[in-house]
């Protein structure tokens, strides 16, 4: 078994505008207990992307830089979480890439702050003029197909449907839409974004088609984040593994796996 | 002279440049960035950017999330 994992994660990477990654776990940086406990997770995943959100500088007080406690092998994906318009997520989006110098943005564009669901046209348009202003752009949006195509035609390099809301662990809520949208894109890349809350969540969404998943609180609030991690990191690659195998089709009715002839009297 | 650091009015005095600014704020001058009246303005630029009455200033770093 472990050949074969080998063999399948050498020729399988995942491909993001040039980027390429061994893993198909990215994580966020928030709601750890402490800057340890994230790293150990960090480690643990063997996530090769990791993403941060960008804020004001607190002025009333000297703040040591939180990219100083990232393991300096991962790749930022910088996110513009916490914006509710295009105009606010283009700015930070520009902001993020004069920071880090990287086209690459997590493009989220907020509706509502109860349900913390996007703003399908305001994300499309933010996406739009983002993909002119070369960045690489990654948007978080609804699991909804016509929706993945116009961000798709927009040139986004990746798309990343919710599974559910943000924070809510509670796992992919619509499966067939996600399997409709692997279908009808075979050659996009989708990265499941939002909603996983434990290692099972995390290889469905894989199974489904998903090319990738990026999580955070289902690692940063589980008890112990560090295996959580390492959870998450075995279903990922266990629901690639299924997908790419090719599950057998579901029967209502039983079907026996041994002969039915021989059976002693 | 009054300009807007994220959001609080700040008195500076003379005709200062951004460089000034972001001196005398002490921040770090590496990842970070930083906006002028909703514009971005690079790092080369900051000292040759000086600021006006009522210029509003986002100064930005990076803090730990995955979304909202």
């Amino acid at each position: 078994m472990s050949s074969a994992v080998t063999a399948i994660s050498k020729e399988e990477k995942l491909i993001v505008a040039g980027h390429v990654f061994s893993s198909r776990l990215i994580i966020g940086t928030g709601k750890y207990r402490s800057y340890e406990e994230m790293r150990s997770a960090h480690d643990a995943s063997g996530a090769e992307m990791v993403t941060v959100a960008v804020r004001r500088v607190p002025l009333d007080r000297s703040s040591e830089s939180f990219l100083d406690h990232l393991n300096p092998a991962l790749q930022i994906l910088p996110n513009t979480a916490g914006c509710y318009t295009a105009e606010d997520a283009i700015r930070t989006a520009r902001l993020a890439r004069e920071a880090l110098q990287t086209d690459l943005v997590k493009l989220e564009v907020i509706g509502d702050q109860t349900t913390l669901f996007p703003d399908n046209e305001q994300t499309l348009e933010a996406a739009r003029v983002l993909v002119k202003e070369g960045f690489v752009v990654l948007p978080y949006f609804n699991d909804d197909l016509i929706m993945a195509k116009k961000l798709l035609d927009a040139g986004c390099a990746a798309i990343m449907p919710l599974a559910a809301p943000i924070g809510s662990g509670l796992g992919v809520q619509n499966p067939a839409n996600l399997r409709i949208m692997r279908e009808q894109l075979p050659d996009a890349t989708i990265i499941v974004d939002a909603g996983v809350g434990t290692a099972s969540d995390a290889a469905i969404a894989m199974e489904l088609g998903a090319d990738g998943v990026l999580m955070n609180t289902a690692i940063a609030e589980a008890q112990d984040p560090a295996k959580m991690a390492t959870a998450m990191k075995l279903a990922i690659e266990a629901g690639r593994l299924a997908y790419l195998a090719g599950r057998m089709p579901k029967r209502l009715y039983a079907s026996a796996s041994s002969p039915l002839t021989g059976v002693i009297k | 002279m009054k300009v807007f650091v994220n959001g609080e009015s700040r008195e500076l005095s003379g005709s200062p440049s951004l460089a000034d600014l972001i001196t005398q704020l002490e921040l770090p001058a590496t990842r970070i960035a930083v906006e002028v009246n909703r514009e971005v303005v690079r790092r080369n630029d900051w000292s040759g950017t000086m600021l006006h009455e009522d210029d509003r200033v986002e100064i930005v770093h990076f803090v730990g999330g995955g979304a909202e």
